[in-house]
C-alpha cells in the first residue's frame, strides 16, 4: 500500500516498470528496491530459511541481514532490499540448493 | 581496478560525509565508499527536526541535513564517490581494501589513512516465531514509509520506548498508519520526555514492564502474545494477552558494524553502554592501528548529531597526520570537541560517558 498523503514528505511521480516474480508479471517504481516493490504488491514472504524453509521477508531493509535474498536476472543471493528495480528484471524466489 | 587515494572513507552517512567535508576542495585525494545507491545514510529517513544548537542543525529535519551534508562532497573535484559499493575486506599483506561495486566490479583501493564510518545494525529480540515476515527492525519501517512511501502495514505494535521507538511510532501516525501500542520491558520509558509526550498526545498507550512472548502467523505476522514482567524481568504467569497486528516493529537498540576493524587488527572491546564491540581509540578518533580512524555509530551507538561531530574530529585528525591541517581545521576540531562534550554532559550522557571511559585510551 502506497502512502498517498504525508504531512512532511513528498514522494513525487515515478516511472512505473514491469518485472517478473517467478514468471508472474508484477509492477513497481523504477529505482525503488525490488523487495519494497514486491512488499507493496502484497508479497511479504519472498524467501525461505535454508534448513526449515520458514518464510522470510524484509527485516532490516538496508542490506545488513540477508533476510531478503533472491535470484535476480540469474544471479543468486541478491539483497533485494537494496537492489534497485529496473524494467524487465527477472526475480525468482530461491530454492534451497541455489 | 586499482585505485589510489590519500584518504579512504567507508560509509557516507553523517560521520563519513562530515569527515569528507574537511578535505573538500583541497589537494588530498579522497575516495568515499557507500553501500547504498545514495549518500546520507540513515539521515535520509528521518523526518523529525533535530534539536541541540544551531551548529548541529537544530530545527532542521534529518533528511534535509543529509542533503546539506552531501552537496559540498558531490561538488568537490578531489573526492571520488563509489555508490552501490561494499567494502569487503582489507588485505594487510598487500595493503589494499577490496571493494565490490554493483555486486560485480572489484576495486583494489590503496590509501594512506582510512576512516571507518560504517554505522550500525539493528538488534533483534528473541521470542518464538521472531522471523515471520511482518516483523521488522525500526529502521526498515522508516525505510519503507519515509524513503519509498510504502506503508509497512495497517496495525503496528512497537517494541521499545527508546528514542527510536518513540520517533518511529510518531512517524507511523504521521503516515496514517495505526500504532496499537508501544511495549517496553523496562519499568520506565527509555527515550526523551519530549518524544514520549508526542506519542501520548496521539493516544498511543505505552506499556512498561511488558514484552513480546510469541508471534503468530503462517505466511506473515497476524498477531502477538504480550506478557508482563516483574521487577526482576521475569514473566508473570497468567498475564499473557493476545493482540492482533500485521506489523511488529523492533526498536531494541543497535550494535556497531565493527567487522572491518578486525581486518586491521584494531583492538576492540565489548562495551554494553556503547551497544557492542567497539574499537579502543584516543580522543582524535584514532584506533590502535595508527592509520585507522573511526566516527559515528561504529565508534559507539549514539546519535546523528554526535556522529557528525566525530566525523569532523576524525577528519581533522587525519588532516593533521597527513601534515595538511590548517588553523581553521584546528578550530573546527576544538569546537566539535566542545560541542560533543556538552552533548554528553548531564544525566542523559551518563551511559555514553561511562562507555567511553572504557575505550578511550590516551596511549593508543
Amino acid at each position: 500500500m502506497r502512502i498517498e498523503k504525508h504531512p512532511i514528505l513528498e514522494f513525487g511521480e515515478k516511472k512505473k516498470v514491469t518485472f517478473f516474480l517467478d514468471g508472474q508479471r508484477v509492477t513497481g517504481y523504477e529505482g525503488e528496491p525490488i523487495a519494497v516493490a514486491l512488499f507493496e504488491q502484497g508479497f511479504k514472504n519472498i524467501s525461505k530459511s535454508l534448513v526449515y524453509h520458514r518464510p522470510r521477508g524484509i527485516f532490516c531493509c538496508i542490506g545488513n541481514c540477508s533476510s531478503c535474498l533472491m535470484k535476480v536476472n540469474g544471479v543468486p543471493n541478491v539483497r533485494t532490499c537494496t537492489k534497485q528495480l529496473e524494467e524487465g528484471m527477472i526475480v525468482e524466489t530461491q530454492k534451497r540448493e541455489s | 581496478m586499482k585505485q589510489i587515494c590519500d584518504v579512504l572513507i567507508v560509509g557516507a552517512g553523517p560521520a563519513g560525509l562530515c569527515a569528507a567535508s574537511i578535505f573538500a576542495n583541497t589537494d588530498v585525494q579522497v575516495i568515499v565508499l557507500e553501500r547504498d545507491p545514495f549518500l546520507g545514510g540513515q539521515l535520509l529517513k528521518q523526518t523529525h527536526m533535530f534539536f541541540g544548537s544551531k551548529e548541529q542543525y537544530a530545527g532542521t529535519r534529518g533528511f534535509e541535513i543529509g542533503t546539506l551534508l552531501k552537496e559540498p562532497i558531490l561538488q568537490a573535484k578531489n573526492i571520488r564517490i563509489f555508490t552501490n559499493t561494499v567494502a569487503a575486506g582489507f588485505y594487510p599483506e598487500d595493503g589494499f581494501l577490496l571493494a565490490i561495486e554493483n555486486d560485480q566490479e572489484l576495486h583494489r583501493i590503496y590509501f594512506k589513512k582510512i576512516l571507518l564510518a560504517t554505522g550500525a545494525s539493528e538488534k533483534a529480540l528473541s521470542f518464538e516465531n521472531n522471523d515471520l515476515p511482518g516483523i521488522f527492525g525500526a529502521g526498515a519501517v522508516q525505510t519503507l514509509m519515509n524513503m519509498y512511501g510504502v506503508a509497512p502495514g495497517k496495525e503496528v505494535i512497537m517494541v521499545g520506548s527508546g528514542n527510536i521507538g518513540l520517533i518511529v511510532s510518531y512517524q507511523l501516525m504521521q503516515a496514517g498508519i495505526s500504532v496499537k501500542c508501544i511495549v517496553e520491558a523496562a519499568p520506565v520509558i527509555g527515550g526523551y520526555f519530549v518524544h514520549a509526550a508526542k506519542v501520548r498526545r496521539l493516544q498511543i498507550p505505552i506499556y512498561t514492564q511488558t514484552t513480546v512472548r510469541k508471534a503468530f502467523g503462517t505466511e506473515s505476522l497476524e498477531g502477538v502474545e504480550l506478557i508482563s514482567l516483574d521487577a526482576h524481568w521475569q514473566e508473570i504467569a497468567g498475564s499473557e494477552r493476545y493482540e492482533t497486528c500485521d506489523t511488529l516493529c523492533l526498536a531494541v537498540g543497535l550494535s556497531p558494524l565493527s567487522e572491518l576493524l578486525s581486518h586491521f587488527q584494531c583492538e576492540t572491546q565489548y562495551v554494553p553502554e556503547l551497544g557492542g564491540s567497539v574499537a579502543l581509540r584516543n580522543q582524535r578518533m584514532q584506533c590502535t592501528h595508527k592509520d585507522v580512524f573511526i566516527a559515528g555509530d561504529v565508534a559507539g551507538i549514539e546519535e546523528a548529531s554526535s556522529a557528525m561531530l566525530e566525523g569532523m574530529i576524525a577528519g581533522v585528525s587525519i588532516a593533521e597526520d597527513l601534515g595538511i591541517a590548517t588553523p581553521s581545521h584546528k578550530s573546527i576540531k576544538e569546537e566539535s570537541t566542545q560541542f560533543l562534550q556538552a552533548m554528553r554532559s548531564g544525566p542523559i550522557g551518563d551511559k555514553i560517558r561511562s562507555g567511553l571511559r572504557k575505550v578511550e585510551d590516551s596511549h593508543v
